[in-house]
């Protein structure tokens, strides 16, 4: 006979109370408004709207206070949000090849039209905790140096495909298919991998991009090129019967470089992968690029013995949601299923204990 | 309009004159989302790169002009806003006052912090120079 037990109702309301009271700690210390967050802690923003797969800054940053600044939490938090909403339409793919630039370097060629632009980079700094960190010191505006007018600001990746040195883009318009609207089965598309790898947790990518650096699912990469900066979005509106702006994202894109490979019908080229990410995300973009250009074996007849090279085991635990749920659900209640585990094992120890009981008796006999 | 700052739009939207035909509304505001989608490589197939809240509206006016908007975000009296203008352009004593009290002011702050952006990064580019190396 199963009997539910209730009980805990005082116990949870006084908890989440509890909860509420740390979040807001020492009263005599002013809360934190939305503005500061999305101002002043942007990077942590922009990691939950990526991996919380929804931009609007001020939902993240609200998520950010609620959660207590655990960042997993809080894209828990937003993609809850996200399914409480209707999706009006999809926008046509943003153009990368038209933002407006606000950081882009590449690692292969010092001199590309355009130029290095550093931007706002916690690069060459020297990682040592600032003392002016403490208190509130006045901040320098930046300075500013005029633009050479309608400079252009090519993909270095194109630079490489227009000397056929690069496997170039294939250029289609076929519908992607969306893993938060049908079923996985595998093999998937890149397309699937590549949504997958965007809204896919740092941590988990990070760690996979860096196993193919040592040696599991090499590739031997370059940073073709990074740019962070503003992208148009455009949407069409069937009743005026056109695309129209609608305002504009902050992405993060990485071009990698891989090794090359040819075949009996062409002639070697670099390979690539690709990362595309909502916000200033860097080392997520070039993670990205670094696992799916690994799980782009298949296309090259590479071997598939590294982890990174296997997209099953790669987009089944990038979820850092998915992920937090089954393990985090372990320590919710699990009385009875732990109760037959415990029977089992008495019954098991209760049976070996007999055996060997016999075991004299029957040497005993003979 | 879509892409402005909407405190500003409010506030220039609340100078009108009065006798601003007046606007039902037909559908919303309402807040959604639209998928937003990059591609493979940056040039090749597309894929589902995560949504983008959105609110969209629409509003009549009593002779029968429609407007539509649609921005990023969710701002319900800004989708208001564009879409009565909207409707409002579609009326020729209306066309110009839109376009000068709203589009180009809208035009001018945008392509104001475009440029500020744009000079603040460019103080960042690497200047290469080569060393000459004092052996001779």
């Amino acid at each position: 006979m199963y009997v539910a037990v209730k009980g805990g109702e005082t116990a949870i309301s006084n908890a989440h109370r509890l909860m509420a009271n740390r979040r807001r700690g020492d009263r005599n210390v002013p809360a934190l408004s939305v503005e500061q967050i999305v101002n002043q802690l942007s990077l942590g923003v922009d990691r939950v709207m990526a991996e919380g797969s929804l931009y609007d800054p001020e939902l993240a940053a609200m998520a950010v206070r609620q959660a207590r600044g655990d960042l997993i939490e809080a894209i828990f938090l937003l993609r809850a949000y996200r399914t409480t909403l209707p999706r009006f339409s999809n926008a046509r793919p943003i153009d990368t090849n038209r933002m407006r630039i606000e950081r882009r370097v590449s690692a292969t060629f010092k001199d590309i039209p355009g130029g290095q632009l550093l931007g706002p980079t916690f690069d060459y700094t020297h990682r040592l905790i600032d003392p002016s960190m403490a208190g509130d010191e006045a901040v320098a505006h930046p300075v500013k140096r005029e633009r050479p007018t309608d400079e252009s600001c090519p993909r270095v990746t194109d630079l490489l495909d227009s000397q056929g040195l690069i496997e170039a883009d294939v250029p289609s318009n076929d519908e992607p298919g969306d893993l938060t609207r049908e079923a996985i089965a595998y093999p998937v598309g890149r397309e699937i991998r590549l949504q997958a790898l965007t809204r896919g947790d740092e941590g988990f990518l990070l760690a996979l991009g860096y196993s193919t650096q040592r040696g599991y699912g090499r590739t031997h990469p370059f940073v073709g090129e990074i740019r962070i900066g503003m992208v148009d979005v455009e949407v069409e509106v069937p009743e005026v019967g056109f695309a129209v702006c609608i305002g504009a994202i902050r992405v993060t894109e990485c071009q990698m470089v891989s090794q090359f490979k040819g075949s009996g019908d062409s002639p070697p080229r670099f390979t690539r992968g690709y990362g595309l990410i909502f916000g200033q995300s860097e080392r997520k973009a070039m993670a990205m690029s670094l696992v799916d250009r690994a799980m782009r074996a298949d296309e090259f007849n590479e071997q598939r013995l590294a982890p990174a090279q296997d997209e099953e085991f790669v987009l089944e635990h990038c979820d850092n949601v998915q992920a937090t749920g089954f393990v985090e659900h372990l320590k919710l209640p699990h009385y009875v299923d732990f109760q037959a585990e415990l029977d089992l094992l008495r019954t098991l120890r209760r049976e070996a204990a007999m055996a060997s009981a016999d075991t004299p008796m029957s040497e005993a006999a003979e | 309009m879509a892409s402005g700052d909407p405190t500003n739009l409010a506030e220039r939207y609340a100078a009108l004159e009065h006798a601003v035909p007046t606007a039902t509304p037909i559908r919303g505001p309402e807040i959604g989302m639209v998928m937003l989608r990059g591609r493979a490589g940056g040039g090749g197939a597309p894929f589902n790169l995560g949504e983008a809240t959105v609110t969209r509206a629409t509003v009549k006016l009593a002779t029968g002009e429609v407007g539509h908007a649609i921005v990023l975000g969710r701002h319900l009296q800004k989708a208001t806003i564009v879409a009565h203008l909207d409707a409002l352009s579609q009326l020729p004593d209306w066309v110009q006052v839109i376009e000068t009290d709203f589009v180009t002011p809208a035009l001018a702050e945008q392509d104001a912090a475009r440029i500020r952006q744009a000079e603040e990064t460019e103080a960042t580019r690497v200047d290469f120079f080569a060393m000459v190396r004092g052996e001779d």
